[in-house]
């Protein structure tokens, strides 16, 4: 039962980062309809943007946690330009033309920021310096978890209270909701369509950079490729919990992580990967608007 | 105070409309009438700032506003309830208001604009908290009529406000549709129902094919014989 437990507690740390990159998707879903699948590089960048900023502030040498908070910080800043640019360069100029034509500007954005990676930051793996130093705190029963996840599940949680609040609480956040209805009655309030889509890039693509630093602190290991795996499978999270549905997002991203560490921990890792492919075709064959997506028919 | 000059618009490759010329006066109601495809509903999106001219002229209050974004147009004083009425399904009708107001800073004003729309339409009060696709249909076209209201706009557009609603409450947002222009609001309504728009109406335009075939007094087009015949039932 302690082994269970255990593997409870991992599970939940993983898959708050997954649905911390699922909320990317499904946020940019709801409002242009668009998978983008250039967000699992925006996480990679903000791994790495962690990296260059840790070296930078010498996090390695003093680490602190206000020095961490700083990376943190700045590799958010530095995704959130990345997401802004890449959505007015990239996808508001096919955004009036079909969404098979944004998909593939999506798969280029991608590559282009995979390939670009391997060019500016060199193929092989960097170690992500240890910003904080591990420890293990006795949750009881045996079931132990580490500081660093601790951290993980903290910062998770603050976000996505925080971002509940913007999308529920604020004047930006109704705009959203009004946007992802509808674009044309969201003008005709006085919105501006295009500010609200840009800032929602900004959004999401800060949450993939911080699913970016909170992996790096406990998988050192970062390397330009490393968005594709987790982007697939957040991007399989958002489906679950239904595409364009905030807490689903969430939701789904819980399921992943969990269902991922269970497999590894009690069948085999070899179906590490494999079991995200399982959940999605599981999803769509049972259910698929997903665990809290909804087609409701509207009243006309 | 809203001078719309040889307008030419282009929907793919369909000539949507051919040189309209339409103009509204502060103060009045003008509409629009005519089968469908006309243009009347394509007009009333050009003004908005939703489809772009390919030619000609749209001014409100002597400003050009041809190639202004929809959400500046807004700004400026011109709101609309568009077809279909296009609540925010899943927001509730006072959130759905709370947006008509997404330009506006003056919070005592916004409120007092808000308990104005519930007075105008008090079964939107009774219902202020519950999201906006349970309404029936009657009831969202109310609530898309006091959601462009809350922008404070000089000139409304309204597009089919009577689409599928029971005659009874057709009378109804005429009847307020009269009293909001009695206190000042310049209206442009767009109408399949051409008996009820002309009742209320001063002026109207007959829309044909994207041209403007017949404008006059309401009611002279209520004594022509062409327009009896083919929007007035004979």
């Amino acid at each position: 039962m302690a082994e269970f437990f255990q593997q409870l507690v991992n599970g939940i740390t993983w898959g708050s980062v997954y649905a911390l990159i699922a909320l990317g998707y499904t946020m940019v879903y709801g409002i242009l309809k668009l998978i983008n699948f250039a967000h699992g590089d925006v996480y990679m960048l903000g791994a790495f943007f962690a990296y260059y900023s840790a070296r930078w502030l010498g996090v390695a040498e003093h680490p602190t946690p206000l020095h961490a908070l700083g990376v943190l910080l700045l590799a958010m800043a530095g995704c959130a330009v990345v997401g802004i640019v890449i959505e007015r360069a990239a996808y508001k100029p096919v955004r009036r033309s079909s969404r098979l034509a944004a998909l593939i500007t999506a798969i280029g954005v991608s590559l282009l920021l995979e390939n670009a990676g391997i060019l500016i930051f060199g193929p092989d793996p960097k170690f992500f310096p240890q910003i904080i130093p591990s420890t293990n705190i006795a949750l009881g029963g045996g079931v132990t978890i580490s500081n660093q996840q601790v951290i993980i599940l903290v910062v998770s949680v603050v976000l996505m209270i925080g971002l509940r609040f913007i999308v529920l609480k604020t004047r930006v956040g109704k705009a959203m909701q009004a946007v992802s209805h509808n674009h044309t009655a969201a003008a005709l309030m006085g919105i501006s369509v295009d500010r609200i889509i840009t800032f929602t890039f900004m959004i999401g693509s800060m949450l993939a950079a911080a699913a970016g630093v909170l992996v790096a602190l406990q998988n050192p290991k970062i390397e330009p490729l490393m968005g594709i795996m987790p982007g697939l499978k957040a991007f399989v999270a958002a489906v679950l919990g239904g595409i364009g549905n905030i807490p689903g997002a969430v939701i789904g991203g819980l399921i992943m992580g969990i269902a991922e560490v269970m497999v590894v921990g009690y069948l085999s890792p070899t179906y590490r990967d494999a079991i995200a492919f399982v959940l999605l075709i599981v999803i769509l064959l049972v259910r698929p608007a997903g665990i809290l997506g909804r087609n409701v028919a509207e009243k006309v | 105070m809203l001078e719309v000059e040889d307008l030419d618009v282009y929907y793919g490759a369909v000539h949507a409309l051919k040189g309209v010329s339409v103009r509204a006066e502060a103060g009045e109601i003008v509409t629009l009438i005519g089968a469908n495809g006309a243009g009347k509903t394509t007009l009333l999106r050009s003004i908005s700032g939703l489809i772009p001219a390919r030619s000609g002229r749209v001014t409100f209050e002597g400003r050009d506003i041809t190639r202004m974004p929809p959400h500046e147009i807004v700004g400026l004083g011109v709101s609309q309830s568009p077809e279909g009425r296009m609540v925010f399904a899943n927001l509730s009708v006072a959130d759905n208001l709370e947006l008509g107001a997404y330009r506006r800073r003056d919070r005592a004003a916004i409120r007092e604009d808000r308990d104005e729309v519930y007075r105008l339409f008090p079964r939107l009060l009774e219902r202020r908290g519950q999201s906006a696709g349970t309404l029936s249909g009657g009831e969202q076209q109310m609530l898309a009529i006091g959601r462009a209201l809350m922008s404070r706009p000089r000139l409304l557009l309204l597009d089919e406000p009577s689409l599928g609603l029971a005659p009874l409450l057709v009378r109804e947002i005429f009847r307020t549709l009269r009293e909001i222009n009695a206190r000042g609001m310049t209206v442009l309504l767009v109408e399949q129902n051409a008996h009820m728009a002309l009742s209320i109406a001063g002026r109207g335009y007959v829309l044909e094919t994207g041209r403007v075939r017949i404008e006059a007094r309401c009611a002279e087009l209520l004594k022509n014989e062409e327009v009896r015949q083919a929007y007035l039932g004979g």
